[in-house]
């Protein structure tokens, strides 16, 4: 009897008609894939992401050099010099991180007092040598500044939970 | 004695003792912030609250004495809940920049807010805000962040002598700070950075350049003047950030002057980093073999007796003893660490050290100064004379030029004749003290002066089995340890003045930067090894780079004649190396090896030549027994007026010559004074 079930089934072409219906199903659904980089998948607002140094609107940098992002670094990829400024404002003269050496862990947003250091929203950071990847104060305030107003949407939807 | 109990241990402590101290002997910490060992007590900050059983409300026990069978409890819910209580109150008007105050880490308010304060406070109203004060170029204010403490006051008024600080107004609106805008006229001013609080009072040179997290700490000892301070350095990678006092009871208590504070940014300008020779009259880079080579040719077929060595004021005993032994292998007696020419011999060590010690100033009862201003020398011990005055009954009188020495000093005269006067000050006294300066030795007839000194201080009974009241106040950290080593010219040798003008064809200057370098003769070799182009070598014809302090595990011998040890708090930079084995390497290429290849060797080598160099640290109490004066003849005192040695405090040496900070200094505070005196 059995002989004869498996006879027929092979013979109506039974599991093809069940493997080709499966794949026609998949073919009508919802595209699991996107097309990158043309498409991108929806990102939290707690990303952690390429960092960036935030100014305040009027155009002054955030950050007042006070070394806690540089002491919580558990990769020790933040180094930081400070200096009076001109006008007797604390400021950092120097301000790199190791992007080679980071581990994304956004503990160095979480110490800063002043949301001037942040993990931004950008994941396409890739270059082709690794010195492009040892940022500088200049570069990272330059992130700042093209990616400011999604940080700053960022900061406010992520706020009702701090 | 009475005996308390404090949270159920029993403790006892002598009568008059205030609870807090009680309290410290039962290893109980009590949370304070105007209460401090060395100043009078404020008992204005309530900070130290706790409870005393049978009295109706906490008491503020740094200002409580002690009673017999008290019994203290200092962990109850009514002290924690005045502690919260009070520290709400200080935060009131503290404004919370932490971040961006150079005291956060090492903040006693942050600290103690931490473990007794409240999470979050009621007030909402607007905090005041004060205007920042001008304290001088070495203190930074930062008047908001004051709490009132009043430490900096009492500090100026009873340690430094100088009663320039004080408040104005009173409850929210008082401001502590000078009544006239003025710099601080103290040598010790560094020392309210120290003992301020919070974040009010900080340094200036530091502002804003490190955490104290970031530092690495080193000990070391301070070799700016005689004192031999003990301090602790605090570098980040290969530079020196910042100098601090550390205790010691017996040297500096927890003070230090200004210039071994601040005079460190002096470490980073002026560097020698490698080896030059002189060719066709102008100096250029060389290496290390090139220049011993230049050195070595010099030598040969050089006799003895034309060869000289002097070491300068900020050397190690390690690398005096290195050229000593360089200078016997080669045939010379011609050693001289005496570049001001005072009138010092080696021999008897008494004769050269400060004799009654440091701590033993506090047990004298009458003091004299010969040609000597310890406001200028060594600030810290000046510190030391004021407290034991403030203690009362014991006379100051002093013989030089007039001078504000921060308390009241009788003046005797200007020239060394008026130290007659001195034995009716000293007569009456059960342990009188003479203190000789530099000032006084380094005249031509410096030797009388030392006699004289020694005469009158065994004619007022200071010299007596139980107490030595004869003293000889250094101002070069370097100068007991060498006299200690025997750095003096050996039989037959020549002293430094015999060595210049061409008394000799090869000098080599170990550091050697205070005396008139055009006086070496114009065909002297002059072999310079040292940290700083200075004096010493613009003039050499080859210059070795060596270690300064902090590059270094140097001995030093302070005034006392206490030897001290400090340790590498950074490396020396470029090709410089350290001193005793620079002179090492040399003695190889010369082919007369010297025998050590380590620093313990080079140590076992100091013990070998003085066995004083044995134990750091260890001060035998001193009386003297052999009444035998100095060879001088007392009789040979010359008639002109005492000259000071030091005649400007922030300016003494090669690396405090660089200092930007100490030509600031300066430019504020001597100036004025040099302008008066013309």
């Amino acid at each position: 009897m059995a002989f004869l079930d498996r006879t027929a089934r092979s013979f109506l072409l039974g599991e093809l008609i069940s493997g080709m219906s499966l794949t026609l199903k998949y073919f009508f659904r919802q595209k699991a894939t996107i097309n990158y980089p043309y498409e991108k998948g929806p990102i939290s607002p707690r990303f952690k992401g390429e960092h960036a140094l935030r100014r305040y609107p009027n155009g002054e940098e955030r950050c007042i050099a006070c070394k806690l992002c540089e002491a919580v670094c558990p990769a020790l990829a933040i180094t930081i010099e400070a200096e009076p400024r001109d006008d007797g404002s604390r400021r950092t003269t120097r301000y790199d991180i190791d992007m080679t050496k980071c581990i994304y862990c956004g503990l160095c947003e979480e110490s800063c007092p002043v949301d001037a250091i942040v993990e931004g929203p950008n994941f396409e950071f890739a270059v082709e040598t690794r010195e492009e990847l040892l940022y500088n104060k200049e570069r990272l305030l330059s992130n700042g500044d093209r990616w400011e107003s999604e940080l700053s949407k960022r900061l406010e939807l992520d706020a009702p939970y701090r | 004695m009475a005996k308390l109990t404090v949270d159920g241990t029993e403790v006892e402590v002598p009568n008059g003792a205030s609870v807090l101290q009680a309290c410290e002997a039962a290893g109980v910490e009590i949370p304070r912030f105007c209460y401090h060992e060395r100043l009078s007590v404020a008992g204005n900050c309530r900070m130290c609250l706790v409870e005393v059983e049978k009295a109706p409300k906490p008491v503020a026990s740094c200002a409580y004495p002690v009673a017999d069978g008290m019994v203290v409890k200092t962990d109850t819910a009514v002290v924690r809940q005045a502690r919260r209580g009070v520290m709400e109150f200080l935060l009131i008007n503290h404004p919370l920049d932490c971040p961006i105050c150079d005291q956060g880490g090492e903040c006693d308010l942050q600290d103690q807010a931490y473990s007794y304060g409240m999470d979050h406070s009621r007030f909402a109203e607007n905090k005041r805000a004060v205007k920042d004060k001008y304290l001088g170029p070495l203190v930074k204010t930062f008047m908001t962040r004051c709490i009132h403490c009043t430490r900096c006051i009492r500090f100026s008024s009873e340690v430094a002598g100088v009663a320039e600080m004080g408040a104005t107004s009173r409850g929210e609106n008082m401001e502590v700070g000078t009544y006239i805008e003025k710099a601080l006229t103290t040598e010790l001013s560094g020392n309210l950075i120290d003992i301020c609080p919070v974040g009010a009072l900080l340094n200036k040179p530091y502002s804003f350049t490190a955490r104290p997290w970031e530092l690495r700490k080193t000990d070391s000892v301070d070799v700016h003047d005689a004192l031999g301070s003990n301090i602790r350095v605090d570098a980040r990678g290969s530079e020196v950030l910042r100098i601090l006092p550390r205790t010691n009871e017996d040297v500096n208590e927890e003070w230090l002057g200004d210039k071994s504070r601040f005079s460190h940014d002096g470490l980073k300008r002026r560097r020698l980093d490698k080896p030059w020779v002189r060719q066709d009259g102008k100096l250029r880079p060389a290496s290390w073999p090139e220049a011993f080579g230049a050195i070595a040719a010099k030598l040969k077929d050089l006799p003895g007796e034309r060869i000289g060595a002097v070491a300068g004021d900020l050397c190690d005993a390690e690398s005096m003893v290195a050229l000593k032994d360089l200078m016997a292998s080669l045939g010379s007696q011609n050693l001289d660490c005496r570049q001001d020419g005072a009138a010092l011999e080696g021999g008897r060590r008494d004769f050269y050290t400060f004799n009654t010690t440091v701590a033993g100033i506090e047990d004298a009862d009458a003091i004299l100064l010969v040609g000597s201003n310890p406001r200028r020398e060594a600030p810290v011990l000046n510190a030391r004379i004021r407290k034991r005055l403030n203690q009362g009954g014991c006379p100051v009188a002093y013989v030089g030029q007039p001078a504000d020495l921060t308390y009241a000093a009788r003046h005797l005269g200007d020239g060394v004749a008026a130290m007659e006067d001195a034995a009716e000050v000293l007569r009456g006294a059960k342990r009188p003290m003479v203190i000789v300066g530099q000032g006084a030795l380094r005249r031509p007839d410096g030797a009388a002066v030392l006699a004289a000194a020694w005469a009158l201080a065994a004619s007022v009974g200071a010299l007596t089995p139980e107490w030595h009241g004869f003293n000889v106040l250094h101002t070069a950290a370097a100068r007991v340890g060498a006299l200690d080593l025997g750095f003096l010219p050996g039989p037959g040798g020549k002293a430094l003045p015999a060595m210049l003008g061409g008394g000799v064809d090869l000098l080599w200057l170990l550091g050697a930067d205070e005396f008139d370098t055009a006086a070496i003769g114009a065909d002297t070799f002059v072999v310079y090894q040292g940290h700083h182009g200075d004096r010493g070598a613009a003039r050499a014809d080859v210059i070795l780079p060596g270690a300064a302090y902090t590059e270094k595990g140097g001995t030093y011998v302070n005034t006392e004649g206490r030897v001290q040890r400090g340790y590498v708090s950074v490396q020396p930079p470029g090709e410089a190396r350290e001193d005793w084995a620079i002179l090492r390497a040399f003695s190889a290429v010369l082919g007369k090896p010297l025998p050590y290849d380590s620093i313990q060797d080079v140590r076992d080598r100091l013990a070998a030549v003085n066995p004083v160099f044995k134990t750091l640290q260890d001060l035998p109490h001193r009386g003297c027994t052999d009444q035998a004066g100095p060879s001088g003849d007392p009789a040979g005192v010359g008639r002109e007026p005492l000259q000071p040695a030091v005649p400007n405090y922030y300016q003494t040496n090669a690396i405090n010559r660089a200092s930007a900070t100490m030509a600031e200094c300066t430019r504020t505070y001597a100036a004025p004074v040099l302008q008066a005196a013309e």
